[in-house]
Formats: C-alpha cells, structure tokens, sequence
C-alpha cells in the first residue's frame, strides 16, 4: 500500500498537476463522446491524423530545446520557409504530386537553413532572453512575410487573388499540387467511410521516419555533443565543444523541421495558410512539447510525440463534444487557448530564470 | 566646434530610433499626400485615445520589470466592469465613474496576482506577461462566451447572443458612455478643481490646527486668494461661455500653452535670480524657452499653420487626465516608493540590503500599472464608442509597447516625453502608412501590413539589443590552450 502510494506520488511529481488535468480532461471528453452520440471510430481516426499532422512540428522543438536555445517561439521563421517553398513549388506547376511535394521541402529547406543560421548567431548574442526575443522575432517574420505574400510576383493561378488582384490568396488550395499526397499513401479505412477510422498510413510514417532522423542525429557524436551544450555550456566548453556553433546547429534543424514540418501539416489540411495564420502556431508546438514531458531545458523525441497526441487529440475530441452541448459555439476554441497558454505559463514558472 | 560636432552626433546617435522614426513619418506624409489637417486631427484624436495606456507602462520599466506586456490584464478588468455598466443602464460622466469604481479593485486583484506571479520568475516577466495575457484573454473568453448568460443569468437583446448565453461581438457604447469623459466641460473641470483645492487647504488647516504641519500660512494663503480670484474669473459670463465648452481648439491650446509656458518661466527666472539670487542658475535655457515660446505664437498667424490649428479639438478632460498621470509619474520619484521602485529596478541584491522588501515593491509596481492601463483602457473605449468584446484588449500591449519604444524608451528607462513623443510618431505612421501604400504601391493592404510589421519589428528589435547589452557578464575564464575558438569572451553562463 505504501509502496502504491509512493509510486503515484511519484507520478504526481513528475508529471505535475497540469498534465494530470489534461489527461484527465482528455479521458473525460473520450468517455462523454459515448453518450452524446459521436463515433469512438472516427473521432480517434481524427485525433491520429491530427497528431501526424502537427508532429513534426512539435518534433522541431527537440533539437531546439536540446540545443539550449529554450523554448522555440520562433518557429516560425522555419513556418515561412516552408510556405515560401511550397509556393515556389505551386507556382512551378509541377503536375505529379510527389515531385511537387518534395520540390517544397527540398525548396523550403534550403530556404531555412540560411535563416536558422542567422536566427541561430542572434540568439548566441541574446543569451538567457532566447525566448523573449524569440517570440517576437517570430511574430515580425510573419509580419514582414505579410508584406512578401502581397509582393511576390507569381502568376499561377491557384496562389494570386483572381480578377487582377494583387498579392496571394490567403488559403491557396493544394488539390492541383500536393494536397493530401502522404495522406492517402497506403491509407486504410476501417469501416464505413462516415463512421469509421481511416488510418493515414503515408503521413504516419512519414513522421515515423522525422523522429528516427532526428533520434539518430541526437544518438550521433554531433547530436550528443549539442545536447552536452545545451544542458551545462560550462562543462561542454571545458571539454572543447564549440557551444555557440552547436547551438547555431540546433536553431538551425529546428527551423528546417519547421518547413518540413508546415508543408506535411498544409498537404494533410489540404491548403496553404499564408498572412497572419501562422503568427500562433509556435505557441501550439510549444504547448504539445511541454503537454508530453518537456521542460524548459529538456525534451525528448517521446515528449513531442505524446505531448502533440493528447493535445491534438483532446483538440479533436473537445470539437465535436463541444460542438454537441453547447451548438454554436467555439467552446474548443476557447479550451485550446487556454490550455495551451496555461501549461507554457506552468512550465516557465517551474523554471528559475534570473536570479 | 568640434565640441559642437561630437555632441551633435551623440544626441544623434542615442536618440537613433527618434530620428529614424521621424525621417520616416515624415516621409509617409509627403508620399501618402494627405492633407496636414487630417493627419494633426486624427493625430490627436489618438494621442486622447492611447496616451494613457502608453504612460501606464513606465512605472514597471522603473521597478525593472521591463516592458509590461501585462497591461492586457488591465483592459480586461476595465472591459468585464464596462460590460456590467452598460447592462445596468448607467449613461453619461456617472457611468464613466461608477465602471472606474468598479474597475479598479477588479484591476488591484488582478495586478496583486500578476505581481505574485512574476516574483515567483523574476527576469522572466517580460516572457510571462505575453504569455500571462494569452492565457487572461482565453479566461475573458470563457467568462464572456459561456459564463455570462450560461451561469450568471443576464437577459438583454441588445447585449446578448441570441440563445441567451455569451455577450455579442460588439457593444454599442453610442448614448451611454461613449465620450462620457471626453464631453466633460472645461467649466466642471475648473470648479472640480476649486473645490478639490479648497478641500486641500482645509485639510491643512486642520493639520496645523493639531500642530501636526508647521510652518508659515502665507503660500496657503496666495494659494486660496488665487483659487478664489480664479473661481470668480469663471463666473464671468464670457469666460463661462468659453468655459462651457468641452473641446478646445487647438489654436487656442496653444496659445495658453505658449502663454503658460513663457509665465512659468518668467517666474523661474524671477524667483531664481531676484528673490533667492541664485549664482548658478543660468538665465540662458528658460529665456529660449520664451523665446521658442513667442516664435510659436508668432507661428499661430501664418495662415497655412492657422488653417490646421483651427480645425483641430481636443477633449479637455482626456488630455488633462494624460497630463495628471504624467505628474504623478514624475512625482512618484520623489517619494520614497518611487526611490525604492529605482534601487529595485537597479539591482534587487542592492535593494534587499537596503531593507527595501523588494517583492512587495515589485507587486505594487505591477499594481499601479494594472489599474493604470485598466483606467487607460476606458478612455480609449469611450473615444472609440464602441467596444469589440473580444478584440479589443488583444492588441492593446503590442501597440502600446511599441508606441513607448518608438519614442526612444528601452527596457530599463522611459520618461513621459518619450512616451508621447512615441505615441506621436508611432500613430502618425499608423494614420498615413495605407493611404502611402496606396500612392507607392497601388496597394493600400501594403501600408497596413506594413505598420503592424513596424509594431511587431520595433519590439523585437529592442528585446534583441536589451539582451545583447545586458546579457550574464560573469564569464568563467576557462584555458583551453589546444582550442583558441572556445574560451571566447562574453560567452554563456547559463549553467546553473
């Protein structure tokens, strides 16, 4: 008894009384959805591909967090690289989906890694405030990138305003392009198409193999060598790592698996979403990471994994639940806003910054 | 000369972010082709609006607590009052009070916990209070959508979702409280302030009745002489027709303001030289004021200057708020909470040896603020007269923020000039960037995204060059003969 007792105190400690609510909570919605009437089926099948859907974005906090630079508000430096790739790729008219998807990333990549660098050397200079700067450095990004959608000068069709307008559309339509192309590789329904659960075994494994990358680079003598820096930079330069470079190194696969990361995201959701909606995402990929387990100053591939399923989840589940008591309303909305706003307020209190 | 020339280019160069601000305000002007008049009035139309909020945030920038991107907290306690004001059918001046009133310890809560809050992450704040305002809007979502109508039962068509549960997306303030303080006259205001200084006095007298304030009578005296030769000026009847009015003209403005200035001067100069005969005191600097002074009233005759002058008001009552809190930020320095606010602000190590409770300093810090901004965020929703229920308070610390950094303030010092002059040229930029992505661009959607970028890139860039400048010094001196790239100066110290 004793012993049991121990053991959960010691759950308790370590999971904090947060996460025992959001479990909590998620349960709860799960076993609500029953009676109201919703399918079990369906509402997991969402919740799963909501959970590889934003995935990969929340893995790119890893590398960051792992790096030292704390938490990554600014992932969306990493956001825009994607988009801007993806709409190079559109604007390409590439006519076989894969081709196109992987000219976006491919694009999207190369496009954020010179940004991860110069993003990486800011942050070196801004030591013990990355995440104070950080936030707004993102939000100027997507400021600034509002001024590069309305600029640009592409001409197809799908990206620019029709009838002469000037500037890109705010959701461009990836059904030409890339939409959905992971999604339904190897995709398997499991009963009937309304009720049932439809597996997206392409997007699912795709995100499979993000982790297993990144799990293999942080098992790597680099990989361990950043992780070494960002834990106890001390230590890490007494044993001649080179802290600032392993740090630029993180920033920069951070940024990088944030294009990748948008453009997975915008080919399952089926568009781009370009202006000012990506100016929260980062606080989403925030709030997963932390929801699975991280810290401030740790996290791990399992922590992004589970953090964006039961955030993603209970985001899945809380929609329609919400949707059936209270019609009408945008109650999940509210919920999301304030869980995730919540648990970065519980994790950054946990933290002594300062003095 | 060359004197001359390094100072030159060293005011130049503090005050960079100013001048590259006002280079380019006046340069949106010249391209946006908008007629002076227009800007200056919209201008101060805003400065009424936003002044406020914007002087609301140096008191925490004092304690050291940085940018307060809490002032969020504050608008929403102002709106949850506002909202049960305009409900309970309160109209005019008396509404206006009564959601002060209630406003107000709603906003000391709030601040107390924002207070609370940020002792337990010092050096954090400015992190937390973004986040803390996220988190207070999704609260204010939930109280406003489900709580109101759902569990406290409110019924009212016109404030209602239909359904009966959650307030609407707009509140309209026309015949209740919009312009409820703007439309204070400047008649009430001037009796407002004899009686109030009647109430000063007397309260003195009785102190030196009790023996508890020494002293000569003789300033109380001129003072009560003066107040009540002043009451009986406004009696006359073409003085209380003027009076009667609630919006100035700006022409008028600033000949009082002129005239004001140089009388105030004239006494420095008079008490400084004649009376006390002051050696160091230096006639030089209140003598250009004058004369600045009478070069701008000379400048009121020229017709183009006349013309803008003459089509600009500005509400008495507003403007006199923003320039009260502006005293009292200047006096709050004098007094020892302001002092202790300072050494808080310069080292809390210093200051707990000093014996100054350092966490209660910082909590009330965040206190005065809150409420500041909570006051700040009315006066803006009864110029605005109407009150979007959910938006409102969401961009309130961004704009604000970056008004004050516009102005030349930075994270550890921020005076009242800097904070109007910010809210000047920030909202000059805000008022004619689309009509100049317009003229440049065809495209007026360029000058709006552009001036949110200007917003969100001034804040960056001074969170970025205050934690370049301040970053942990205390660099351990490792050798590491093999590797010269690694014992780099200034590097990290986040171990632990």
């Amino acid at each position: 008894m004793r012993a049991l007792r121990e053991k959960l105190s010691e759950i308790y400690e370590n999971l904090g009384l947060p996460r025992i609510i959001i479990i909590g909570f998620f349960i709860v919605l799960l076993i609500a959805a029953v009676p109201l009437g919703l399918s079990v089926p369906n509402l997991l099948g969402d919740a799963i591909r909501r959970w590889a859907m934003y995935g990969i974005l929340v893995l790119a906090m890893v590398p960051a967090v792992e790096c030292g630079i704390n938490l990554n508000f600014g992932i969306s430096l990493g956001i825009v690289a994607g988009l801007l790739g993806s709409t190079t790729a559109i604007e390409m008219g590439i006519p076989n989906p894969w081709t196109s998807l992987f000219a976006a990333m491919a694009i999207g990549v190369l496009v954020a890694i010179p940004l991860g660098i110069g993003y990486g050397i800011l942050l070196n200079r801004v030591k013990g405030s990355e995440m104070t700067v950080s936030t707004y450095v993102g939000f100027s990004v997507v400021a600034f990138m509002n001024l590069v959608w309305l600029s640009l000068p592409f001409k197809s069709g799908t990206l620019i305003w029709p009838l002469g307008g000037r500037g890109m559309r705010n959701t461009i339509s990836l059904a030409s392009s890339f939409g959905g192309v992971l999604n339904n590789f190897l995709g398997v329904q499991i009963g009937d198409p309304t009720q049932g659960l439809y597996v997206p075994t392409g997007l699912i494994l795709f995100f499979m193999a993000a982790c297993v990358v990144v799990w293999l680079f942080l098992r790597s003598k680099t990989g361990l060598a950043m992780s070494a820096a960002g834990s106890n930079p001390m230590f890490a330069r007494a044993s001649g790592i080179n802290v600032d470079m392993m740090r630029i190194l993180g920033t920069t696969i951070s940024t990088a698996l944030g294009a990748i990361g948008i453009i997975t995201y915008s080919q399952s959701y089926g568009f781009l979403q370009l202006y000012n909606a990506p100016l929260m995402m980062g606080f989403h990929c925030v709030a997963a990471v932390l929801i699975g387990g991280a810290t401030v100053r740790s996290a791990k591939i399992s922590h992004a994994i589970i953090g964006t399923f039961l955030f993603q989840g209970i985001l899945a589940v809380a929609l329609p639940v919400a949707n059936k008591l209270l019609p009408g309303t945008n109650l999940a909305d509210v919920m999301r806003i304030i869980i995730s706003n919540g648990i970065i307020l519980y994790a950054l209190s946990k933290t002594k910054e300062g003095s | 000369m060359d004197n001359f020339k390094d100072k030159v280019f060293n005011l130049l160069n503090e005050n960079k972010v100013v001048v590259l601000f006002i280079v380019l305000c006046i340069g949106a002007i010249y391209v946006s082709g908008d007629p002076l008049t227009f800007v200056v009035r919209e201008l101060f139309a805003r400065i009424g609006r936003n002044g406020f909020m914007v002087l609301s945030l140096l008191i925490p920038i004092l304690a050291g607590m940085g940018l307060n991107f809490g002032i969020t907290i504050g608008a929403i306690a102002a709106q949850v009052a506002l909202f049960w004001v305009v409900y309970w059918g309160f109209t005019g001046i008396e509404g206006f009070l009564l959601t002060v009133a209630m406003a107000t310890p709603i906003a000391m809560l709030f601040g107390w916990l924002v207070g609370k809050l940020f002792n337990t992450m010092k050096g954090a704040e400015m992190i937390a209070g973004m986040i803390l305002g996220y988190f207070a809007d999704g609260l204010y979502q939930l109280f406003f959508l489900f709580i109101i109508g759902g569990v406290i039962p409110v019924v009212n068509e016109t404030l209602i979702i239909r359904g009966g549960v959650g307030v609407k997306n707009t509140i309209d303030l026309t015949g209740n409280l919009k312009y409820a303080l703007d439309t204070v006259s400047m008649l009430s205001l001037a009796k407002i302030g004899f009686w109030v200084l009647i109430a000063i006095l007397g309260l003195r007298l009785v102190l030196r009745l009790t023996r508890k304030l020494e002293g000569p009578l003789t300033s109380d005296l001129l003072l009560l002489i003066g107040a009540v030769a002043i009451y009986g000026l406004i009696q006359v009847p073409a003085i209380e027709g003027f009076l009667a009015t609630d919006r100035l003209l700006l022409l008028d403005g600033v000949i009082i303001a002129a005239v004001a200035l140089a009388a105030w001067q004239v006494w420095r100069i008079v008490s400084n030289k004649i009376i006390r005969r002051d050696e160091d005191f230096s006639i030089w600097g209140p003598l250009a004021i004058i004369a600045a002074c009478v070069v701008g009233y000379l400048l009121t005759y020229v017709d183009y200057v006349r013309e803008i002058l003459v089509f600009v008001e500005i509400p008495v009552a507003t403007y006199l708020c923003i320039v009260l809190l502006c005293v009292f930020n200047n006096m709050l320095l004098r007094t020892k909470l302001g002092q202790d606010m300072r050494t808080v602000g310069h080292s809390r190590v210093v200051a707990n040896v000093a014996g100054i409770d350092v966490d209660r300093t910082r909590i009330i810090a965040m206190m005065l603020s809150t409420v500041l901004a909570c006051w700040g965020q009315l006066i803006y929703l009864q110029n605005m007269g109407t009150f979007a229920t959910y938006a409102a308070h969401t961009q309130v610390s961004l704009f604000a923020i970056a008004a004050l950094l516009v102005g030349g303030a930075s994270i550890q010092k921020a005076t009242n000039t800097q904070a109007i002059l910010g809210v000047i040229l920030f909202h000059t930029l805000f008022i004619v960037a689309p009509q100049a992505g317009t003229q440049l661009f065809k495209n007026p959607q360029l000058g709006e995204y552009f001036r949110v970028f200007v917003a969100y890139g001034v804040i960056a860039v001074s969170l970025a060059m205050h934690a370049w400048e301040t970053r942990p010094k205390q660099v351990v001196p490792i050798k590491v003969e093999e590797k010269p790239e690694v014992g780099v100066a200034g590097g990290t110290s986040e171990g632990e």
